[in-house]
């Protein structure tokens, strides 16, 4: 709707992917022989490019939003333009998307060019990456209209963000090492959703009904909380 | 004058209906308080009009009703003949607003920040570039347009946001306490460049509460209380219906002031605060003369002055008032 200008600045946070790739990949796949029947560095490579689009999107949403929603004025003085609150949503969320594809697509680069990522089948993982930062712009925004205040953040990251880094499948295949009540439970977990689907693109083996079932949980999810979020920031904005 | 030939391109006079703000019975309610409560108010085209009353009297809430962002909780508003409710978009695209706080970009230059504000309204680079030489010209911010705004002083941000209001040529200009917090001089430039856009056919609304300025500088005012309109008018015409043109300040008690005043046959309007008794009056000369005639005391103060905006909100809002005849 309208073109953001903000300065890029690619954060720390696109390094730590890329420093896990490093440190667990080499390290422990030192140690680790095989995981899903893979190189353990193979086996991390698509998990860690949803978690660079997963970091890419969240830092967006969470702090650079609070700061502008309720510290600057940046909004309000949008108001007086012809733009409207719905647009300023989508200008975020679509912000936070393009976030994702540049930290995902930077990470992805690095993959490709370490031979990590098949070409031309692990090309698909572009709109997984863009699926992932639609989502994690829409559970950014949701927690963070609804906020008190700024140092809640890092409840966020800690011990929301960290966990689900940890237990979405990107370390370890969960369906190893989880009884298929838990599995069960673990769908519940945003992150292993384009998780999978990343692994599907860079590995093979899709189920065409998880996959379906993978897209249906990202679209879903991210219009429930967007329509939330919109309600929030329609009321915070206009009163 | 010096910006007078290009100026015409700062502004461009449109063809404007009569009365280009016009509010019937606009109320606002947060909770339990009425912020804005059953007001009325009449904007006429071309004219530099201010918005006057203490803080809290619910200005700032009045004009984000005019453009749209807050939604009254009843009455009706027509900008540029259009209703607000149902046109804020359009409406909005025909005005800029000057926020009381600032919205600056602080990272970026006064350039860059222009070019945000005009992406915010659709602008292409092909029109957007020359309007904002011309404005960095017009508000004089030519020589730190490229210096982040973190490191300019509060006139030039201020100025600076006057300019992004401007990005995409208003026809109606709306400023929150422009002037808050900056000194005189600076004070004084800035209202003479808004007075400059309203000659070449900007309409602009002002809010503030100096008084003082808003009597020499607004063509009309209006002056609100409690979130309402209390009186509308030009300012010497306002004085003039709801005072008078003299103001005399007596040192004296209230007693005092009342045996002074004793016998004075001009009808006066007279109000004591403290140790003071204020007399607003046509003639003040007469009454300076019958006091000094009868008074015991030969080296009372009387201070005699004209009779401003300021008297007429204290007249309004009722201190302790009294008129004598
Ligand atoms: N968003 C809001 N929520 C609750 N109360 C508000 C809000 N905005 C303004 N008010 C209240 O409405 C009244 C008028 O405020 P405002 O319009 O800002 O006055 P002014 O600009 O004249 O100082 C004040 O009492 C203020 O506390
Ligand atoms: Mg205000």
């Amino acid at each position: 709707m309208y073109a953001r200008t903000w300065k890029l600045n690619l954060l720390p946070n696109f390094f730590e992917p890329v420093f896990y790739l490093a440190s667990v990949g080499i390290g422990v796949g030192a140690y680790v022989q095989q995981m899903g029947g893979l190189r353990y560095v193979e086996f991390l490579a698509p998990g860690l490019v949803c978690v660079a689009a997963m970091n890419g999107a969240s830092f967006e949403v969470t702090y650079n939003v609070f700061i502008r929603l309720a510290f600057e004025k940046t909004y309000d003085a949008m108001l007086t333009t012809p733009i409207e609150p719905d647009d300023v949503l989508v200008g975020e969320v679509t912000w936070a998307i393009t976030r994702s594809m540049i930290y995902g697509g930077c990470f992805y680069t690095i993959l490709v060019a370490a031979s990590l990522a098949p070409l031309p089948a692990s090309l698909l993982v572009v709109p997984v990456l863009a699926l992932a930062g639609l989502l994690f712009a829409a559970l950014g925004l949701a927690f963070c209209v609804r906020l008190p205040a700024i140092d809640f953040f890092s409840y966020y990251f800690t011990m929301f963000l960290t966990p689900l880094f940890l237990f979405s499948d990107v370390f370890f295949p969960l369906k190893e090492r989880l009884s298929p009540a838990w599995l069960t439970v673990a769908e519940v977990l945003p992150l292993l959703h384009p998780v999978r689907l990343a692994r599907a693109a860079f590995h093979g083996g899709a189920e065409p009904l998880r996959v379906a079932w993978d897209l249906t949980y990202i679209l879903v999810l991210s219009a429930l909380l967007l329509l939330y979020a919109r309600g929030r920031i329609r009321r915070r904005l206009t009163n | 004058m010096a910006a007078c030939g290009d100026a015409a391109m700062i502004s461009p006079p449109p063809p404007a209906p009569k009365g280009i703000i016009r509010a019937r019975g606009v109320s606002k309610r947060f909770g339990d308080r009425m912020a804005v409560d059953g007001l009325d108010l009449d904007v006429p085209a071309g004219c530099c009009f201010g918005l006057l009353g203490p803080n809290g009297a619910g200005k700032t809430t009045t004009l984000r009703m005019l453009y749209g962002v807050t939604r009254p909780t009843s009455g009706r508003i027509e900008v540029f003949g259009l209703d607000v409710a149902t046109h804020s978009r359009t409406v909005r695209a025909r005005l800029g607003v000057t926020l009381q706080e600032s919205v600056l970009i602080e990272a970026l230059t006064p350039v860059e920040n222009l070019m945000v504000f005009g992406r915010y309204h659709l602008m292409r680079d092909a029109e957007l570039r020359p309007r904002i030489d011309e404005l960095i010209d017009f508000l004089q911010l030519g020589s730190h347009r490229d210096v982040p705004v973190r490191n300019l002083s509060g006139g030039f941000k201020r100025r600076l946001a006057v300019a992004l209001s401007l990005v995409a040529r208003p026809q109606l200009l709306i400023l929150d306490e422009p002037t808050t917090g900056l000194d005189p001089a600076v004070r004084l430039a800035l209202w003479t460049k808004v007075r400059e856009l309203r000659d070449h056919g900007t309409t602009v609304l002002v809010t503030t509460h100096y008084m003082d300025e808003a009597e020499r500088l607004c063509d009309r005012v209006a002056i609100m209380a409690a979130g309402a309109v209390l009186v509308e008018g030009e300012p010497r015409e306002l004085i003039s219906r709801l005072l008078a043109r003299d103001t005399v300040e007596i040192e004296a008690s209230e007693q005092e002031a009342a045996q002074l005043l004793s016998g004075y046959e001009e009808s006066t309007n007279r109000m004591q605060a403290g140790n003071r008794a204020v007399v607003h009056l046509e003639d003040a000369a007469a009454l300076v003369s019958h006091i000094r005639g009868r008074d015991s005391v030969a080296d009372r103060r009387l201070i005699v002055r004209p009779t401003n905006l300021e008297d007429v909100f204290l007249h309004l809002t009722g201190m302790t008032l009294e008129a004598s005849a």
